[in-house]
C-alpha cells in the first residue's frame, strides 16, 4: 500500500517537475539563467526559488476552497432569521477582519500548538507537538479570507430578488435544490469581482507564512539573499514572481467572468 | 325582536405561536456557546496567569508600541496622500509617457505583497550601501523605521491614487460642462466643484485604506521596528506566555473598531446634506 502511495507521490512530483515554469524542461531559469546565480541545480538558486513558487501557489490554491466554504456558511448564517446565529457570525467577521493577518497567523500557529498539546496531555500522551506551518498558514489565511468572503457573498445574496427563491419553490424544488440550481449560479456571477479582489489579497497574504518558517517564495529568496549578499536581485525576483502570479490570476479571473456571464441577456 | 342586552367580556388575544425549534436555532446556540466558552477561557487564562511584575514590565512597552504603530500609519497615510495626487493625475492623463509609468507604479505596488516591498527597500537597498553612502542617503536607509515609512508611503500612495482616480472619474461629465458654461476657469472647477464631490465618494475607500494600513503595519515588526506587534513578539520571546498575543489582539481590535466607528460617524456627518 505504501508503495502505491509513494508511486503516486513520485508521479505527482514528476508532473510538477515537468510543468515547473522556472526549472522544468521549458523553465525560464533553465533556459536564460544558466551559469548565473539563478541556475537550476546545485550551481544556483533557481530550483530553490522554484520550490518556493510552488509552495506559495499551492498554499493559495489550498486555502481558497476552505475560505470559500466557511465564508459561504457564514454568509448564510448572517442572513438567517435566527438572531443568535446572526450574532455569532457577526462576532466572527468583526474579530477576523479586525486583526492583522500576521497576528492571526501567530495566534493560530502557537495557539493550535498549545491546544493540541493540552488535548493530548489530557489523553495521557506526553510528547512535543509541532504543528505543520503549511496547515497553520492554511487555517489562518482561510479564516481571514472567509471573514471577508462572507461579506462579499452576503451583499451578493441581497442582490438576488426574493422572487427567485419563490419561483424555485413554485416549481416544487426543495430548499437545497433551489439554492444549488437557481441561487448559487446567480450568486457566483454577482460575487465574482469581489471574490477576485479577495483572491489577490490572499495571494499577497501568503507572503506572511514565510515568518513562521514555511519555505515559500519570500523565505527561499531571503535565504538566497543572505547567502549571496545580492539582496536587491533576489527580493526583486520575489516581487516579480508575485507580479506574475497576480497577472496570471487576473487573466484566469477575466476568463471565468466571461464564462459565467455567457447566459446574461445583452442589454 | 331581540336586542343585545349583555356584551361579551373582552377576550384575551390568542397566544403567540410557539417558535419552532429549528436547526438554525440549534446551530446559533452552539456557535454562541463556543464564543462564550472561548471568552471565558481566555478570561480565565488571563486571570490565572496574571503576573503584576510582567504587567508593570511590559505594559509601558505595549503603549509605546501602540504609539509607534499609530505614528507610522498617520505619517504614511498623510505622505501617501500627497504623493497620490500627482500620481492620480498622471494615471488619468492622455499623455502616454505620463500614464504608463503611473500605471506600472500602481500595478507594481498593488500586485506585490507589502512584506516583499519592505524587504526590497530594507535589505535590497542595503546592497547598494556604497552608492548610497556616496550620495549621503545611507543614514536614511540604514534605519528600519525610515525604510518602513518610505515603503508604506509608496504603497499607500498607489492605493490612494486608484481611490482618487476612481472618485474623480465618478463625477458625472455634466458637472464639468456646467462649470464650463458658467465660465469658471479649470482650476476653480476642479477645486470647488469636482474635488468636493469626488472626496465624498472616496470617503469610504479611504477609511478602508486606513484600516488596512493599521493592520498591514504589523509586518514592520519583522524588520526590527518595535511597533505594537514588535513589542508583542519581544514580550513573547522573553516570557513564552501566550497571553502576550491576546493583549495585542485586543489592542488591535480596539483601534480598528474605534477607527471604523469614528469613520462611519464622520461619513454620516459629511454626507448629511445628501440625506432625504
Amino acid at each position: 500500500m505504501s508503495g502505491f502511495f509513494s508511486a503516486i507521490a513520485e508521479a505527482v512530483s514528476a508532473i510538477l517537475g515537468f510543468i515547473d515554469p522556472l526549472c522544468g524542461p521549458a523553465g525560464v531559469f533553465r533556459w536564460f539563467a544558466e551559469g548565473t546565480l539563478l541556475a537550476c541545480g546545485d550551481a544556483g538558486w533557481g530550483d530553490e526559488i522554484a520550490i518556493g513558487f510552488l509552495v506559495t501557489a499551492s498554499l493559495a490554491v489550498a486555502t481558497l476552497p476552505l475560505g470559500l466554504l466557511i465564508g459561504f456558511f457564514i454568509a448564510l448564517a448572517k442572513q438567517s432569521p435566527e438572531r443568535s446565529l446572526r450574532l455569532a457570525a457577526d462576532i466572527y467577521t468583526t474579530i477576523f477582519r479586525g486583526l492583522p493577518e500576521l497576528l492571526t497567523l501567530f495566534i493560530v500557529y502557537y495557539g493550535l500548538q498549545i491546544l493540541v498539546q493540552n488535548l493530548l496531555s489530557a489523553l495521557g500522551y506526553e510528547q512535543a507537538i509541532e504543528i505543520n506551518a503549511f496547515v497553520a498558514g492554511m487555517i489562518a489565511l482561510g479564516v481571514v479570507f472567509s471573514a471577508y468572503c462572507s461579506e462579499v457573498l452576503l451583499s451578493a445574496f441581497r442582490a438576488i430578488p426574493h422572487g427567485q427563491y419563490e419561483a424555485g419553490y413554485a416549481l416544487g424544488l426543495h430548499h437545497g435544490r433551489t439554492m444549488g440550481l437557481i441561487i448559487v449560479p446567480q450568486l457566483v456571477r454577482i460575487a465574482l469581482p469581489g471574490l477576485g479582489n479577495l483572491w489577490m489579497a490572499l495571494l499577497k497574504d501568503t507572503a506572511l507564512v514565510s515568518v513562521i518558517g514555511l519555505s515559500d517564495i519570500l523565505r527561499q529568496t531571503g535565504i538566497a539573499a543572505r547567502v549571496t549578499k545580492e539582496a536587491f536581485l533576489f527580493y526583486g525576483i520575489a516581487c516579480g514572481l508575485f507580479l506574475v502570479l497576480s497577472f496570471l490570476s487576473s487573466i484566469v479571473f477575466s476568463m471565468i467572468e466571461a464564462r459565467v456571464q455567457r447566459s446574461e441577456a445583452r442589454r | 325582536m331581540s336586542a343585545v342586552t349583555t356584551l361579551l367580556p373582552p377576550q384575551a388575544p390568542p397566544p403567540a405561536p410557539v417558535r419552532p425549534y429549528t436547526l438554525s436555532r440549534f446551530v446559533g446556540s452552539v456557535a454562541l456557546g463556543i464564543w462564550l466558552a472561548l471568552t471565558v477561557g481566555i478570561f480565565l487564562t488571563v486571570v490565572n496567569g496574571w503576573d503584576p511584575a510582567k504587567f508593570s514590565r511590559y505594559a509601558p512597552n505595549y503603549l509605546s508600541g501602540l504609539g509607534v504603530t499609530l505614528l507610522l500609519v498617520a505619517l504614511s497615510i498623510t505622505l501617501g496622500a500627497v504623493v497620490s495626487l500627482p500620481l492620480a493625475f498622471a494615471r488619468m492623463s492622455t499623455n502616454r509617457f505620463l500614464s504608463w509609468p503611473a500605471y506600472a507604479y500602481v500595478y507594481f505596488f498593488r500586485g506585490t505583497p507589502l512584506l516583499t516591498q519592505l524587504f526590497l527597500v530594507y535589505y535590497g537597498l542595503g546592497s547598494f550601501s556604497a552608492e548610497l553612502k556616496a550620495i549621503g542617503l545611507w543614514g536614511f536607509f540604514r534605519d528600519a523605521w525610515n525604510c518602513a515609512l518610505l515603503t508604506f508611503t509608496l504603497n499607500t500612495a498607489a492605493y490612494q491614487a486608484e481611490i482618487l482616480r476612481g472618485a474623480i472619474e465618478s463625477v458625472p461629465r455634466g458637472q464639468h460642462e456646467g462649470a464650463a458654461s458658467l465660465g469658471l476657469p479649470q482650476r476653480v472647477t476642479f477645486f470647488k466643484i469636482i474635488l468636493p464631490q469626488a472626496l465624498i465618494v472616496a470617503l469610504r475607500p479611504y477609511g478602508n485604506e486606513i484600516i488596512l494600513m493599521i493592520k498591514g503595519s504589523a509586518i514592520v515588526s519583522i524588520v526590527t521596528v518595535f511597533d505594537l506587534m514588535g513589542e508583542t513578539r519581544r514580550a513573547f520571546s522573553r516570557t513564552f506566555d501566550y497571553q502576550t498575543y491576546l493583549w495585542a489582539a485586543l489592542l488591535y481590535l480596539m483601534i480598528v473598531e474605534l477607527m471604523r466607528n469614528v469613520w462611519a460617524w464622520i461619513e454620516a456627518r459629511l454626507t448629511r446634506h445628501l440625506k432625504r
